[in-house]
């Protein structure tokens, strides 16, 4: 615990400046299987702000699907730092970890990774549960959001009962009810039908209009267009990091 | 995650496999019930053989042949040649040397054929001294006892009665035993079974009648002697009195040397308790033993719910859930699936315990301390074999259990 006066003075330094949503500096993760080693990162650093629109794309293999679960504090780090919304990850245990995924973070699936037998309703709820949120306000807020995603009239029904379109939907009211600092979808249109994809990245659209930190995990091309920017990886590397062509146009 | 929201979800959990956790809790509920039954029945036989010993009189003491053992091992005298006599009994009623003995009767019992007519029937014969109906708490439906060194005159047990003349009004017939006729002088009222002994099956004659007209020779041995205490205080003192007396009669030097045994009524009971306690125990043995078969029914389950859920777990903890949630959760199904099979399998004990009775002819005791013992037991259960499963989910890394298929 700090002193009144000294939270006070770091409140003042670092309000005009907010800390970067990710700030992620020498990434390095080896797996070891028996004597054999991979090295899945190889010194990465990625700076996301508020407000971004970011795509991480690559083929498989490449390391991109390790960069999600380390941005998303599902993995950790072998070597190297990783701050989410300020808050420094390395050190933390697995309770830790836990509440900063629920606090920071909203993940979009590309399995949708819905509850079958609990309502829309009650699986937006469910990351409030984990945040012990009381029942009645819960309800509004994951109603709120199924709205927000369109799904207004569809909060009784379970999973079985939605299209794969409109399942994401559920899951992106999920990463929403939160307001989490960033939403984490890693490949989320992968289990669709070009409609609902289209719907699905229209919705991130409308949500990066309205200031959230979007990070997309795909190895569609035209997926990746739509956000503002590229993040190519490839053997553990970043090997380009530049505005998408849809950034440069308006 | 409140407890609220963590027991819906383990409910929830549970229906969703219905079939599943309805056998798991089987395995419970036959646990429960068994021990709640056995520990019931061993109950009611202790409790209906202290009834049994505690009707014959609380004032009561019973002199037999042969002695204790003692610290240098077990003496002779016991089931071979009785070591109590006619005269020993006529001794221990003397109002000076025994005040506090109220009464005295001597029994030998032998094995005996009873005919009349046609009809057959073997049975124990009793030759008695004294105030036989008295000491011994019986009574007579009809007729009179028979006569202090009467030769001819017998006293039948009311099933003894009907089998030999299919009634009981049979005063004033005649039976054979061993060549001798007798007369029939009464019959007694019925006094039940005892655990030992069917009561109403008997034939009394005066110990006269039974040394010289069935047993034969001048054996003057006697089975047992009952001494009845002028009141239930004045038990220990009797007992003294009559060791005493019989020591000095037997030419004994010390209690170690006696060569018969007293019994207090006390002392019966709670021989006949141990004996029924350990018999008790050895079945709850058995019967938790069941319960444990049943616990780890729930461990299997468990285990295989985690196996079954890993990607629901990894979803959980991605969303937020710390691995105590997880662990809590788990926890929480196996402890209801415990719980629900120790409070179904207390119902069926309790309902078991009500109506077999009725059909088994022997009394089941539910106590209350096995009952709630037993749910406690259960729900015991559930958490320990819980534990391993739910420590297993929690353990679980988002990141593998989430890649699971």
């Amino acid at each position: 615990m700090t002193a009144p006066g000294t939270a006070a003075t770091v409140l003042e330094a670092t309000a005009p400046m907010p800390s970067p949503v990710i700030d992620l500096r020498g990434a390095r993760k080896t797996y070891r299987t028996g004597d054999l080693e991979f090295e899945a990162l190889r010194g990465v650093d990625l700076r996301i702000e508020r407000g971004e629109y970011v795509a991480i794309v690559g083929p498989s293999g490449s390391g991109k699907s390790t960069l999600m679960n380390v941005l998303g504090c599902l993995d950790t780090l072998t070597s190297g730092s990783y701050r989410i919304a300020g808050d420094d990850v390395d050190d933390m245990d697995e309770t830790d970890l836990a509440s900063v995924r629920n606090e920071q973070i909203g993940f979009v699936f590309q399995q949708f990774n819905l509850l079958p037998s609990l309502s829309a309703l009650r699986n937006v709820e469910l990351p409030l549960v984990y945040r012990g949120v009381a029942p009645a306000e819960r309800r509004a807020r994951a109603t709120q959001a199924l709205e927000r995603v369109g799904l207004g009239d569809r909060t009784a029904n379970r999973p079985g009962q939605l299209s794969g379109g409109q399942q994401q939907r559920v899951a992106v009211a999920r990463a929403l009810v939160g307001e989490p600092a960033l939403v984490l979808a890693d490949e989320p249109t992968g289990n669709l039908d070009s409609r609902s994809t289209a719907d699905v990245l229209d919705l991130f659209d409308a949500l990066h209009a309205h200031g959230r930190t979007i990070v997309l995990i795909t190895h569609e091309h035209e997926v990746a267009e739509r956000s503002r920017r590229v993040v190519r990886v490839l053997d553990g590397l970043i090997t380009s990091d530049a505005p998408s062509g849809r950034a440069v146009a308006p | 995650m409140s407890w609220t929201e963590t027991l819906s979800t383990a409910w929830h959990a549970i229906r969703a496999h219905t079939m599943r956790s309805l056998l798991t809790v089987l395995g419970i509920l036959i646990g429960i019930a068994a021990v709640i039954l056995t520990v019931g029945l061993g109950l009611g036989t202790q409790k209906d053989v202290s009834e049994d010993i505690s009707s014959l009189g609380s004032n009561l003491l019973i002199v037999t042949p042969g002695s204790s053992t003692d610290s240098s091992g077990v003496r002779g005298g016991f089931g071979s040649a009785s070591t109590l006599t006619t005269a020993d009994a006529e001794a221990l009623g003397s109002d000076v040397a025994v005040p506090d003995v109220a009464a005295v009767t001597a029994e030998k019992e032998s094995s005996q054929s009873l005919e009349a007519g046609d009809a057959n029937w073997t049975t124990t014969v009793t030759g008695v001294t004294g105030d036989w109906l008295d000491v011994r708490s019986r009574e007579l439906a009809s007729g009179e006892f028979v006569g202090d060194g009467s030769t001819d005159e017998v006293v039948l047990g009311p099933e003894t009665a009907t089998e030999l003349f299919g009634s009981t009004r049979v005063v004033g017939r005649t039976v054979s035993i061993a060549g001798t006729t007798f007369d029939v002088v009464g019959v007694l009222e019925a006094a039940g079974s005892s655990a030992s002994t069917d009561l109403d099956d008997t034939a009394v004659v005066s110990m006269t009648a039974m040394t010289s007209g069935i047993t034969g020779g001048a054996d003057t041995s006697v089975s047992t002697i009952y001494l009845k205490a002028t009141d239930t205080d004045a038990i220990s003192a009797a007992y003294q009195e009559a060791q005493s007396l019989l020591l000095a009669l037997h030419g004994a030097t010390g209690a170690d040397a006696a060569d018969f045994t007293i019994d207090s009524q006390d002392s019966l009971v709670s021989t006949a308790t141990s004996v029924y306690r350990t018999l008790t125990v050895l079945l709850a043995g058995v019967a938790g033993l069941s319960l444990l078969v049943g616990g780890i029914g729930v461990m299997n389950i468990m285990l295989v719910s985690v196996t079954e859920r890993t990607r629901e777990i990894g979803l959980r903890k991605a969303l937020g859930a710390h691995p105590g949630a997880i662990r809590r959760q788990f926890l929480t199904e196996a402890s209801i699936l415990g719980v629900t099979g120790g409070l179904v399998g207390a119902g069926l004990g309790v309902l078991a315990a009500v109506t077999l009775p009725a059909v088994l002819d022997s009394s089941i005791v539910v106590s209350p301390v096995a009952v709630a013992g037993s749910l406690a037991v259960a729900l015991a259960i559930g958490l320990v074999f819980g534990v391993y499963p739910a420590v297993r989910a929690a353990r679980l890394a988002p990141i593998d259990a989430l890649r699971s298929e």
